[in-house]
């Protein structure tokens, strides 16, 4: 499935209607050479699904791990990415750019 | 986020209205703020400045942070002419995300069958464009060839503030219609709006090629103030 904006919040809104447990997560702050702008939403749902992206599929596995935690209790969470050192190939941004990440819980 | 908040948000963009939905980001407070409803918003000053800029973001007020997610009506494209080019620019178009709308009052090349996924309105442009209210996040693309069909539009697109005009046909062709528009009462300047020949260059043969370069062209439009200087 395409995933523009507007397919990702209104995949968002179908996904907990059915039921689901759903989270989104927002870019709410870039420094340096980041692969997608402030704003830019990935929804995740308690399964793993996912659509949109917060990086250049850098950090989405990162964040779709915490967001069942945020699907689990309810708890917005702010998450941080820079060049990660040993670990860089895993979470980290290899772009050298750092993103902030808002995760919320869809009630 | 609320589930309502979402819903109310996605209903505002199907409706092509701008809205910011607020955060408090410590408390997970969250509101939508209607365009309409921006004065009466304690953060009225930097929503607005946001919603000119189309750009989401963070703002401090009051020893407080609020994420501000900007969401200005999707990109409309109104494509003039259910021609070949336009069977190929539609399902490009879409794929970035933008609304297509085909106008073309010749009924044999306004039909469904050959714009499977776009609404196709077998009418003269200045039957329906009045209604259709032209805004500054639509583009409109002319490509019939044809004087009777293509002006009307392009008249009804320099009276509104659209943010990208585009005309098929030679330098030529367009000197013809930068008369016909002078004598309807245009001013140089807002003739320089039309992009004419449409599309970027890029030596575009095909009805395919040449709908990659006008899509490129519409973008290029929008991003103006991201480009690199040449």
């Amino acid at each position: 499935m395409l995933s523009t904006e507007t397919d990702i919040l209104k995949t968002a809104e179908a996904w907990r209607r059915e039921g689901r447990g759903v989270a989104i997560a927002t870019v709410v702050e870039t420094w340096g050479s980041a692969p997608r702008p402030v704003g830019s939403h990935l929804v995740i749902d308690e399964d793993t699904s996912f659509l949109g992206s917060v990086s250049g599929g850098c950090v989405e596995g990162a964040v779709i791990t915490e967001a069942l935690d945020v699907i689990a209790d309810g708890k917005p969470r702010m998450l941080e990415f820079g060049v990660a050192d040993e670990t860089a190939w895993q979470v980290g941004l290899s772009c050298g750019g750092r993103i902030k990440v808002y995760v919320e819980r869809v009630d | 986020m609320r589930l309502s908040l979402l819903s109310d948000l996605n209903a505002e963009r199907a409706a092509r209205r701008a809205a910011v939905l607020v955060t408090e980001l410590i408390s997970g407070e969250q509101r939508l703020v209607r365009e309409a409803e921006i004065g009466s918003d304690p953060l009225a000053e930097a929503l607005r400045e946001r919603l000119r800029q189309g750009k989401s973001g963070l703002v401090d007020q009051g020893g407080r942070q609020f994420f501000l997610t900007v969401q200005a009506p999707p990109v409309r494209v109104i494509v003039i002419g259910a021609v070949h080019i336009s069977q190929a620019l539609a399902p490009m178009a879409r794929g970035v995300d933008f609304d297509v709308t085909i106008i073309d009052p010749r009924t044999a090349f306004a039909t469904p069958e050959r714009f499977p996924d776009v609404p196709v309105l077998a009418e003269w442009p200045d039957a329906v464009l009045p209604e259709m209210r032209i805004d500054r996040y639509t583009a409109v693309v002319a490509l019939t060839h044809d004087p009777k069909i293509d002006d009307p539009a392009l008249l009804a697109a320099l009276r509104s503030e659209c943010f990208y005009i585009g005309a098929l046909g030679s330098r030529k062709t367009h000197a013809r219609r930068v008369q016909r528009l002078t004598d309807a009462g245009f001013a140089e300047a807002d003739l320089a709006r039309i992009h004419a020949p449409i599309g970027l260059d890029i030596g575009a043969v095909s009805p395919a090629e040449i709908a990659v370069s006008v899509l490129a062209e519409i973008v290029a439009t929008l991003r103006q103030d991201r480009r690199r200087p040449a």
